[in-house]
């Protein structure tokens, strides 16, 4: 059954973002950091392949002189999102006791 | 994955969601606190215009003496600054026994979207206690303060909505009627808090306590 779920979403982290970014207009590198409570190296891994599989885009913007990354999530990237939950939910139903 | 580890991460996901773009840390006890210090505030300010001894139809005092406006002005600010106290005290609170943080895109989101109706509504205040026209300070308070919350709902509990809603049908009753200000000023700031308040209390809080 498990073959139903998506790929991209097997790691724990990515589908936490997806779920923050389907939940928000854009979400910035540091606030995602601070709510999943990860390192750098490792979230900026992880929004590299949603990014990849064209889940999620990247906003790049400056505040002054530092730059502000930020994400966007694609329509692509929200209905994998919203297929991965309903597959989870139907597997919850059938698996009902 | 059994079924209690797929529910779970369900629920998980779903609780990641609602904690990523709400502010879940207000405390309805705020809400209560709040709206009580708007009734002593109301009283204190009733005593100060209509003064003790007076029967229906008579009054020691009016609004437009320069000291008794100085302060009546005083015990709202006053009353407005122990709740917005109360109200950040309880919510860091609330945070840090959750473990979340208090300044995050939620909180940001809340402040920026109250802003613009409270600053507005502020200012317009200010001129008209400056020009001297006391009629729709009541409505004014009630109808903005209502907007901010209407606008607020967005990033906090749904609930917070409807109390919105409630103080603009409020502030537009308090202007249609004038003279009732404060009665008005009572029933939104006041009466208004301490329900809405309790409501929330009992539907987030107080399992988390």
């Amino acid at each position: 059954m498990l073959e139903h779920f998506d790929k991209a979403f097997e790691n724990r982290i990515r589908l936490q973002v997806m779920a923050i970014l389907a939940a928000n207009e854009r979400y910035d590198f540091n606030a995602l950091k601070e709510l999943l409570e990860v390192t750098d190296g490792n979230l900026a891994s992880h929004l590299k392949a949603l990014e990849k599989a064209g889940y999620i885009e990247v906003i790049k913007a400056f505040v002054g002189r530092k730059t502000n990354t930020s994400y966007r999530a694609t329509d692509q990237g929200k209905k994998a999102f919203a297929k991965h939950l309903e597959t989870l939910a139907e597997l919850i139903q059938n698996q009902k006791p | 994955m059994n079924h209690e580890q797929l529910q779970s991460e369900l629920i998980s996901i779903r609780h990641l969601m609602e904690r990523s773009s709400k502010f879940i840390s207000l405390n309805g006890l705020s809400g209560v606190l709040a709206g009580c210090y708007a009734l002593v505030g109301a009283a204190l300010g009733y005593r100060e215009v209509y003064g003790f001894s007076s029967g229906v139809g008579y009054r020691d005092h009016y609004v437009n003496e320069a000291e008794v406006l100085v302060r009546v002005v005083g015990i709202a600010l006053a009353v407005l600054a122990l709740s917005i106290g109360t109200g950040v005290w309880l919510s860091v609170r609330k945070a840090r026994r959750q473990g979340h943080r208090i300044w995050n895109v939620a909180s940001r989101g809340l402040l920026k979207a109250m802003g613009i109706p409270l600053v507005t509504g502020g200012l317009l205040i200010v001129v008209q206690l400056v020009k001297g026209q006391y009629g729709f300070v009541a409505p004014a308070c009630l109808v903005f303060y209502g907007l901010a919350l209407v606008a607020a709902a967005q990033y906090t509990y749904r609930d917070v909505r409807g109390l919105g809603l409630l103080q603009i049908a409020l502030g537009l009753l308090a202007a249609w009627l004038p003279g009732y200000g404060i009665v008005f000023w009572s029933l939104g700031f006041g009466v208004l808090h301490v329900l809405y308040g309790i409501v929330m209390y009992l539907k987030y809080d107080r399992r988390a306590a």
